[in-house]
């Protein structure tokens, strides 16, 4: 057993099985305290599935979870006022401005200070940057600004946890920098950030942890960089004879060597890059560029399930 | 987060035990609603369509509802015509209208996941509607009542009363009657309420929900009416409604009233039980 206080989600076994279908099938998930964890899968792999349960709109078919460091759903009004969450897109009263729809959420919210309501609502709304469209109905709101409403909604009063199911969902490249950057600075003010993407590129650069959902399953988490270290580095070397540089590399020893055209790319494994180079000189094959890469998290991806990060059926 | 947001802690947010302010929210959504403005709107016009007809051309006797006929001897009776008319119907569509809508609403456009993440608790939520759809009818029939009154003594004037009994009583026991009645029957409609709650945590179409009153409220009307099945006319929740003229006997017939009362808190209590019992741990997937 871990200590009560060090992970702010930590999920144990937990399952959910709609009728036939295992959604999330026996998940262990630390979130330690601190972390921005990237809950990473593709569309259908159980990700909101996952975010339900911990919040408690819908109940495990078996397996249980705390969340920080308390038991849910049992304490869930104890422990859901410190967390702000996104799930599965925003919704709003449609007829009801930003604003409006803000005060309606504070308003339920028994542990709000109704005489700080406008200061928080405007705050959080300038923190977006949805201030100056505040008093628009939410029906004339574009897909971006919804979502901005709705992170919105996750900063109405101080969180320990944020859990946000697909924040850059519709946003413009622009909106998505803001979010990342958002997330950043929660960060920064020592809240816990769960953020869960299908987009692996877009949240790889704010997260210090993370986890990778397929078909249910968590195949793998832990911090970054030690999730990174499974996968070896590769050697990619572009030539106008790639199968004569296949075979200079196979004969050197690296692996899953791959000729596509015009470009060789190999495993390195233990091997030192400038011998590859030295030995495609010495054989005559004509080097016009070398790389070395880090694979990146799709490639990793790939490796883990032998499949590319396309929608789980 | 600003410095003054980081100096409190979450851990400083005292929870309000006591707070109106969810069911607040929750008028303000009903009654700053177009749709249900407009209902009102549409409830006030069978008072001042009685009032003028009956104004401009003289009832024949022994046609149309009751008090219909006493309309010209004391305007009062506009808003008591008013109530027997629209309570088949208009009244309980608009109580079930908003009873529909109150969790099937949320869960159709998805607010309803927001709030139980708020948290709300459940059983609060429930609470907190059925606590408006009350509010709401109750607001709906003294409305009706209200127009009724207003047009009927602009029209016809006020005066003595002539009770269904055949006494008289003063202009003042006479507007206290007509609110006590109008208050009965706001309860009755509540208890259809609390069947329409119960319908809403069935479902995600409010519009399904509202139908499914509608038509529960006139097979109701419909039973009550055929005469071999009068044991269970007593159980149906329509069947005291029409009990309100009692109030205008001299003395209040309170028998039928009582029954009136405690057949719509029976139903209103297993009822939202049901939606309770059906809620209080059904997945939220909306």
């Amino acid at each position: 057993m871990t200590e009560a206080g060090e992970f702010a989600v930590a999920t144990a076994g937990l399952t959910k099985r709609f009728k036939a279908q295992v959604a999330v099938n026996a998940i262990d998930l630390l979130v330690p305290r601190g972390s921005v964890y990237g809950f990473l899968g593709p569309n259908g792999s159980g990700k909101t599935t996952t975010i339900r349960m911990l919040l408690g709109l819908i109940r495990p078919t078996s397996g249980h979870h705390r969340l920080l460091g308390r038991a849910m759903p049992h304490n869930a009004g104890q422990v859901l006022p410190l967390v702000g969450s996104l799930v599965e897109g925003p919704a709003f009263h449609p007829y009801l401005t930003a604003r409006a729809n803000l005060q309606r959420l504070d308003s339920v919210d028994r542990h709000a200070d109704p005489r700080t309501t406008k200061v928080r609502v405007d705050g959080a709304l300038d923190r977006v940057g949805l201030l100056a469209a505040a008093d628009k109905k939410y029906r004339a709101y574009s897909l971006g600004m919804r979502q901005r409403l709705a992170i919105a909604g996750t900063l109405l009063a101080p969180r320990e946890l944020l859990v946000l199911d697909e924040p850059t969902n519709g946003l413009d490249p622009q909106g998505t920098r803001e979010v990342r950057h958002l997330i950043g600075s929660l960060a920064d003010d020592g809240a816990t950030v769960l953020v869960s993407s299908h987009l692996l590129s877009e949240v790889e650069q704010v997260c210090t942890h993370i986890g990778v959902m397929h078909v249910g399953r968590l195949l793998t988490q832990g911090p970054i960089a030690e999730v990174r270290a499974v996968s070896e580095p590769r050697a990619r070397v572009e030539t106008d004879r790639p199968a004569d540089a296949a075979t200079v590399l196979r004969a050197l020893g690296l692996t899953d060597v791959v000729v596509e055209s015009g470009v060789v790319v190999g495993t390195l494994g233990a091997l030192v890059p400038d011998k590859v180079v030295a030995a495609l000189v010495h054989q005559g094959v004509p080097v016009t560029g070398f790389a070395v890469a880090q694979p990146s998290l799709e490639d990793l991806f790939v490796s883990l399930t032998g499949e590319g990060f396309n929608v789980s059926g | 987060m600003s410095a003054a947001e980081l100096a409190t802690s979450p851990a400083a947010r005292p929870l309000r035990h006591v707070s109106t302010r969810f069911l607040r929210s929750e008028l303000r959504l009903i009654f700053g609603r177009r749709r249900n403005q407009a209902g009102l709107g549409i409830l006030a016009v069978v008072p001042l369509i009685l009032a003028i007809t009956v104004k401009v051309s003289t009832p024949r006797p022994g046609h149309g509802p009751d008090f219909l006929a006493s309309i010209t001897s004391n305007g009062l009776f506009v808003a008591l015509a008013s109530l027997s008319i629209e309570l088949a119907l208009f009244l309980p569509l608009a109580v079930g209208a908003i009873a529909g809508d109150s969790i099937a609403g949320e869960a159709n456009i998805g607010t309803l996941r927001y709030l139980l993440a708020v948290p709300v608790h459940r059983t609060r939520l429930l609470a907190v509607k059925f606590a408006a759809i009350t509010i709401f009818s109750l607001v709906a029939t003294l409305w009706v009542s209200l127009v009724g009154v207003a047009a009927g003594l602009a029209l016809f004037g006020g005066g003595d009363m002539t009770m269904l009994s055949g006494g008289q009583i003063g202009m003042g026991p006479a507007v206290l009657r007509v609110v006590m009645a109008t208050v009965y029957l706001g309860l009755g409609f509540a208890s259809l309420g609390a069947i329409g709650l119960f319908i809403s945590t069935l479902t995600e179409q409010p519009i399904g929900a509202t139908i499914a009153v509608v038509i529960l409220n006139v097979m109701s009307f419909i039973l009550d009416s055929i005469p071999q099945l009068s044991w269970l006319h007593e159980w149906l929740p329509t069947h005291w409604w029409m009990s309100f003229g009692d109030f205008f006997r001299d003395p209040v017939a309170w028998d039928g009233l009582t029954r009136g009362l405690l057949t719509a808190a029976g139903y209103a209590l297993v009822f939202w039980l049901a939606a309770w019992a059906r809620f209080s741990d059904k997945d939220v997937t909306g």
